[in-house]
């Protein structure tokens, strides 16, 4: 009988545990406990955390996009900052057409949810199925009209939206907490964990990981591959909708290029988190938030030399080379689980 | 005798400029295993891909009365099919209730009923619905694969090589529950197997294919008489 049969693996049941997993957790573990430490010896510490963390949180969504799309279709998405920064401009229309910001804020999101299906279906389908690299090209020129398109219509000057946090801050223990970063990182995270839920509870959820995991099995259950992927592309702009939303009051001026800088890092943050991982996109993001605004604010001087904001985008590359170089699978990198 | 549930006629395969089916047609009745026998590379996988839709394919395929000249692998799970491929098209990264909820992807409401009733037949599913299907023996992967394609209540089940890799009081199990469910639920079942002997016993009828032609068909005793399934597939 089967039951009996399989008694004998009665021993092997249960998930594997990975063997990386206690390193990784103990590491994050030592990088929590440094930043706690550094919060209570210096109130300049805590505040240059307080804001990566804020802006990490920014990076960590525009990762989560890009892991969703790599996910799906295996192909990073060069165009997902620009995306994100079209739909930011989107908000900036609207609200001067007389919506309120958060008016602004839902609308906008839905659109870039058209928007992210739309692309996918008209440029990304046609040429999925030849090679990732004719994908990864066609994303790079979608980063091109984007930022041709947006140009043409808004120009290149400056633009900004009103904070939709106000200008106040809390104090904590001496600290100045702006309300502007707890609402970053709050608004990011309620729109991680709606993704999240959407993936792991409901039917649709079921069929986008099906669709990514193993595209011919997932239709022969009846999954429709293509839209799948579809409203994955969808969601990952959502994502980077957010991002873009985020970012715009907290440091950086809407202009054409505001996302780029940001993308670089959200490269950074999903590599760091593994790529295939979206609790390590948000992990890395915040990871790479924190240290860089540590390295520029908080003690900015190693010797001679004074690091200055210039360095950020260098520093993110160099984390990027490191980890491709020293762990290429990234802090959550998946190692699957297969016996046959 | 009525119309056939599934009937292929002059169904012809390829994979890029390689023929593997050169015309094959057979016939599945309601309610009946059919099994097809062969040596490797004789199309019989490539037959239940022309069904199911994942291998492009010229000539008549109709299942139900229906023509599924222009139905996708999608399409067909929709209408009934569930095919098992080699290698079990388990979600290895997905858990164990995961999978059975995926079998009843295209079934609207509920599916608790069908839940019941498939650890019914695979009592050991439930208590490891939440274990990582990858994490499965072989043989447990299989019977998930089987209990997967069961909560669609499928019309058709197609099953590649069920018993590959497996051990043979497995296979034994697999083939006693194949029928079990042929005959309490009047389950269709079209069969792909290299161990012909258990397969000809399971099923009514066989197909015996070679290099993409149909060589040999009729009820499984006709075809366990034959002097060269025996030699050939049987062993004696």
């Amino acid at each position: 009988m089967v039951t009996a049969a399989t008694s004998r693996l009665e021993g092997l049941r249960g998930r594997a545990i990975d063997p990386g997993a206690t390193t990784v957790v103990l590491l994050l573990l030592g990088v929590a406990v440094f930043l706690l430490v550094g919060c209570l010896q210096s109130k300049n510490f805590a505040q240059y955390t307080i804001q990566g963390i804020a802006l990490g949180s920014v990076y960590g969504s525009l990762a989560l996009a890009l892991v969703l799309v790599y996910r799906a279709t295996h192909v990073i998405n060069f165009a997902q900052g620009e995306l994100a920064m079209f739909t930011t401009y989107i908000a900036y229309e609207l609200m001067l057409h007389g919506f309120s910001y958060w008016a602004a804020f839902a609308a906008t999101l839905a659109i870039a949810f058209v928007l992210g299906t739309v692309l996918q279906v008209t440029i990304i389908r046609p040429v999925q199925h030849r090679s990732v690299i004719a994908t990864v090209i066609v994303t790079v020129g979608l980063f091109v009209l984007i930022d041709g398109v947006v140009n043409w219509i808004w120009g290149g000057d400056l633009k900004s939206m009103k904070s939709p946090f106000g200008n106040g801050f809390f104090v904590v223990g001496g600290v100045a907490i702006q309300h502007l970063y707890v609402g970053m990182v709050i608004v990011v995270f309620a729109s991680a964990v709606l993704v999240w839920a959407l993936f792991r509870f409901t039917k649709l959820g079921l069929g986008m990981r099906a669709a990514a995991l193993r595209p011919a099995a997932a239709s022969l259950v009846g999954v429709r591959v293509d839209s799948m992927l579809a409203i994955g592309w969808g969601l990952a702009a959502v994502l980077g909708g957010v991002a873009g939303l985020m970012a715009e009051p907290s440091q950086f001026l809407l202009t054409p290029t505001f996302m780029q800088p940001i993308l670089v890092y959200a490269f950074a943050a999903a590599v760091l988190g593994g790529l295939e991982s979206p609790a390590g996109a948000l992990i890395g993001g915040l990871l790479i938030g924190v240290m860089l605004t540590l390295l520029v604010g908080y003690e900015p001087h190693i010797g001679p030399i004074t690091i200055t904001s210039e360095l950020q985008l260098p520093f993110s590359f160099v984390v990027l080379l490191l980890i491709l170089l020293v762990k290429p699978s990234g802090l959550f990198g998946r190692r699957e689980v297969r016996r046959v | 005798m009525s119309a056939a549930l599934l009937e292929l006629e002059d169904v012809e395969a390829r994979y890029g400029p390689v023929h593997v089916l050169h015309g094959i047609s057979l016939a599945v009745e309601e309610g009946s295993i059919v099994t097809v026998l062969g040596p490797n590379g004789a199309g019989k996988t490539t037959t239940l891909r022309a069904i199911s839709g994942t291998v492009r394919r010229a000539g008549n395929i109709r299942f139900g009365g229906r023509s599924l000249q222009r139905v996708g692998p999608d399409g067909a799970a929709r209408l009934g099919i569930a095919h098992v491929p080699e290698g079990r098209g388990t979600f290895s990264e997905l858990t164990v209730s995961e999978n059975l909820r995926l079998g009843a992807y295209t079934r609207r409401g509920s599916i608790q009923p069908e839940l019941e009733r498939v650890f019914s037949y695979f009592p050991w599913l439930s208590e490891r619905r939440r274990q990582q299907a990858g994490t499965l023996s072989g043989g447990e992967q299989q019977m998930l694969a089987l209990a997967r394609a069961f909560v669609l209540r499928p019309r058709l089940l197609l099953l590649d090589e069920p018993s590959l890799g497996l051990a043979p009081v497995l296979v034994a199990e697999l083939f006693r529950i194949i029928r079990e469910l042929n005959e309490e639920e009047g389950l269709t079942v079209l069969v792909v197997e290299q161990n012909a002997h258990l397969a000809l016993q399971a099923a009514d009828a066989g197909y015996v294919l070679e290099a993409g032609h149909v060589v040999l068909s009729g009820s499984s005793a006709d075809l366990m008489a034959d002097d060269s399934v025996r030699r050939s597939y049987l062993g004696y």
